[in-house]
């Protein structure tokens, strides 16, 4: 199968390959996907409480070389957004932006997962803002 | 060291065809270009006795007769003749197939087509080693059994078949024993009176010679074996394949099959130690990597390896001036990973990162090299992008965590 160069791209030249710290509370862990179907993605984000931005975000993929490119491109465009902006991202969007072919399709929607399953942890962390996670989580998904 | 890029690992796919092949081809495009069935003139004869000396150097190397050999279009169609060929001819006999589970797919989809036509067909489990158990052929067949079809060696581990103690049951049981040769012969000396073999399926191009020309071993006595034909026509090939025959590909076929005869235990040789070098190689420099299937009978050429935590795609993507194949759902047609590892209980989460390395008559010592240096460094590089690793080496056991899959 032949690739898009922004797939290479990502694949040679991976961003924000790595880990925070699972325990600091304004750290939230997204982890999709199953080793039987071949593609498991971590992707995780340090988010401000106070500004709600997302400062940082590190992820690690197993998978084909369009998971990571999903996976690296996700922690691009979800640093310096807000935790609402964040949400907004779309699997589309990375279709578009990485070329990807209708059989890697998946793989944009696995990292779409990853952000919101990210986010879901740092709201489940917060405690308080439980109730609305829940609610704006579930939004997500309709 | 200088090696030509990219390197040719995948000779279980199809090999080049050796310049000594192609030599011995060429007159008959131009020069000697008759039909062999062209019994009046010259041009007809000297094709007709090219084929002849080609069906000979093929008889020779599995210890055949030549008038056993049936000319084909390739293992596929051997395949397809060999088992529906048989099934419709000795359909009053019995309607029972046995066959296993790794075979290739055309011979499983044959006998899927069978089924559909009033044929039962029973799918032999394999062991863990991916060789049958023979205590569970012998108590599968039954008075309406009229045939076993199992593979000499699988194209995807290189698994060799105790086809020598199958032949003798199927012989005791007076049942035809159909075998798919095409990983083997050539490779490692197979042999139809010794093993007792009915019916033998070979190609060229897996022994570098050319694609599109195989063959059919049919034996013709103790017992005579007879194929009801599946292309009727003019009658070539003792009724058996119609066609006019491919004069050019069966002279390479036929020569592909003299120098193995001349070369195989050497090569055999040869490609035994490239692949420990390979093996040795690589488990050297990696921690957690699986062999799938045994070691002990196995092709001297084939390498198939889990690389456990790396999904076999992005490996192959990174080693992309490397030519092999991948168990892994996202290299196939069908999205599935590997039947072929399922069978053999490997997990589906392991069939995804495995590799199969095929090596052959002209890879070099330098090429293998270069491949564990690239496998190294890219399984290296992509464990330090799996979290499955990272949880792995956390102590986490990944076989008892819950997954939200998709």
């Amino acid at each position: 199968m032949a690739y898009s160069d922004k797939v290479i791209e990502h694949y040679n030249h991976p961003r924000n390959v790595g880990s925070l710290p699972k325990e600091d509370p304004n750290v939230g862990t997204g982890l999709v996907g199953a080793p039987e179907c071949g593609d498991v993605m971590k992707l995780q984000m340090k988010i401000n409480p106070q500004t709600q931005v997302i400062e940082e975000a590190k992820f690690k993929t197993f998978g084909c070389g369009s998971a990571i490119a999903s996976s690296s491109l996700a922690t691009e465009w979800v640093k310096g957004k807000t935790v609402e902006e964040a949400m907004k991202i779309k699997n589309t969007d990375i279709v578009r932006e990485l070329s990807l072919p209708p059989v890697k399709i998946h793989c944009s929607v696995l990292a779409e997962d990853a952000i919101k399953a990210a986010i879901t942890d740092w709201k489940r962390k917060k405690g308080s803002d439980a109730p609305a996670a829940a609610e704006e989580s579930a939004a997500a998904r309709s | 060291m200088a090696i030509k890029l990219p390197v040719y690992l995948d000779n279980h796919a199809t090999t080049p065809v050796d310049p000594r092949v192609v030599e011995a081809m060429l007159p008959y495009y131009t020069q000697i270009f008759g039909n062999a069935a062209s019994r009046n003139h010259e041009f007809g004869w000297n094709a007709e006795q090219a084929v002849e000396n080609a069906r000979s150097q093929i008889a020779k190397l599995i210890n055949a007769t030549p008038k056993e050999i049936i000319f084909t279009s390739g293992a596929t169609e051997s395949n397809n003749l060999a088992i529906k060929g048989a099934a419709e001819m000795y359909r009053e006999k019995g309607n029972h197939i046995i066959t296993q589970v790794t075979e290739h797919k055309a011979v499983l989809d044959s006998c899927k087509r069978l089924e559909k036509y009033g044929y039962e067909v029973t799918y032999l489990p394999v062991e863990k080693d991916g060789r049958i158990n023979l205590d569970d052929l012998r108590r599968a067949i039954t008075p309406k059994t009229i045939l076993i079809t199992i593979m000499y060696a699988n194209n995807e581990i290189g698994v060799v078949q105790p086809i020598a103690e199958i032949g003798k049951i199927a012989k005791e049981r007076g049942v035809f024993f159909h075998v798919d040769g095409v990983q083997a012969v050539g490779k490692i000396p197979v042999d139809v009176q010794k093993d007792n073999i009915d019916l033998l399926s070979v190609t060229a191009h897996k022994i570098y010679g050319p694609k599109g020309v195989g063959a059919l071993y049919v034996r013709r006595k103790n017992p005579r074996v007879q194929l009801a034909a599946l292309i009727d026509g003019g009658g070539h090939e003792r009724g058996m394949r119609s066609g006019t025959l491919n004069v050019p590909g069966i002279v390479g076929f036929g020569k592909a099959c003299e120098i193995c005869m001349n070369e195989m235990g050497e090569e055999a040789e040869r490609m035994r130690r490239l692949r420990e070098r390979l093996k040795d190689g690589l488990f050297s420099r990696l921690d957690e990597v699986f062999i799938n299937g045994s070691m002990t009978y196995r092709l001297p050429n084939n390498l198939n390896i889990s690389f456990a935590y790396v999904e076999g795609e992005s490996l192959l993507m990174g080693i992309h001036d490397i030519a092999v194949s991948s168990g892994s759902a996202c290299t196939s047609a069908t999205l599935e990973p590997s039947y072929v590892l399922k069978a053999l209980g490997v997990g589906e989460d392991l069939a995804h990162t495995s590799i199969r390395f095929g090596l052959g008559r002209f890879n070099t010592e330098e090429e293998v090299d270069y491949t564990v240096d690239r496998v190294v460094e890219t399984v290296s590089r992509l464990r330090e992008l799996s979290p499955l690793y990272e949880m792995a080496k956390e102590g986490v056991d990944l076989s008892k965590m819950q997954w939200k899959a998709e």
